[in-house]
């Protein structure tokens, strides 16, 4: 059994625009790091982005501010990704079906969760009127493998 | 590296025009290549590529104005078709499905093959 060892980066950005591609490269310099592949470290890149973007765009956080708490744990990356705003509920309907792609506006919005959940292996939202935390978690190929065999 | 650089380089041919995005391509800058898009309709232009090989990162609100571009081709009965995708923006074009209105080739000369006679 392979020793469990974490460590943390901690990473506050405020909601201006463009500044969703600072936690995007701290996420892909980490990942890198890491020995996750040059796709993985997109995937996650894509990711980081999409979150971040929805806490600018919908939280309405007084403090205007994201936290990015990166975990590099042995096999995986582990995101925790936290606004101060006035949080939300998952809809499981709201996913876009197959159906529903000839309609244009559904075409062009709301894809960033979508993206979210097919880029990455876990995803979480822990949401209340105060505060939401988005955990995601993106695991090396080659455990996920491991895990089907 | 990520850049907060980006660019749009256009090339005119008669019967097409390559336009090639360099950079992380978000709302913003998507909303400047939907410009450039128009402008080259509006000289009568209904045949594109877009070269996305210098773009290593698209977000969804970048892509939702790709979409609109798409769209407004169809009015004018044009073509559109991407090259250079990196693996995950091509699986993200397939998951909006994006792809079933546009073309995705490997590299500019299929893109451009692909677009048809006049």
């Amino acid at each position: 059994m392979s020793k469990q060892t974490d460590s943390e980066v901690v990473l506050t950005i405020p909601m201006h625009p463009s500044m969703e591609l600072v936690a995007a490269q701290t996420g892909s310099l980490l990942a890198e790091a890491n020995g996750f592949d040059e796709n993985c470290v997109e995937e996650i890149q894509l990711a980081i982005i999409e979150t971040c973007i929805n806490a600018f765009e919908h939280s309405k956080s007084d403090d205007q501010r994201v936290r990015i708490k990166f975990i590099i744990k042995d096999n995986e990356l582990e995101l925790k990704i936290t606004d101060h705003g006035v949080g939300f509920q998952l809809d499981p309907d709201k996913s876009p079906r197959e159906s529903e792609l000839e309609s244009r506006e559904l075409r062009k919005r709301g894809w960033g969760l979508e993206l979210i959940k097919n880029m990455m292996d876990d995803l979480h939202v822990d949401s209340n009127e105060n505060e939401t935390t988005i955990t995601l978690v993106k695991k090396k190929p080659e455990s996920r493998l491991n895990r089907l065999t | 590296m990520l850049s907060d650089k980006f660019d749009v380089h256009i090339r005119e041919e008669d019967r097409y025009a390559v336009i090639q995005t360099e950079g992380y391509l978000n709302g913003p800058r998507g909303e400047s290549l939907a410009e450039t898009a128009k402008n080259l309709m509006q000289k009568g232009h209904t045949k594109f590529v877009i070269n996305l090989a210098k773009t290593k990162l698209i977000n969804s609100i970048g892509i939702s104005i790709l979409i609109e571009i798409i769209e407004l081709l169809e009015e004018r009965e044009g073509v559109l078709n991407f090259c250079g995708l990196t693996p995950t923006i091509e699986r993200t074009f397939k998951l909006v499905a994006l792809a079933k209105y546009a073309g995705i080739f490997p590299d500019e000369g299929s893109a451009i093959a692909a677009l048809g006679t006049p």
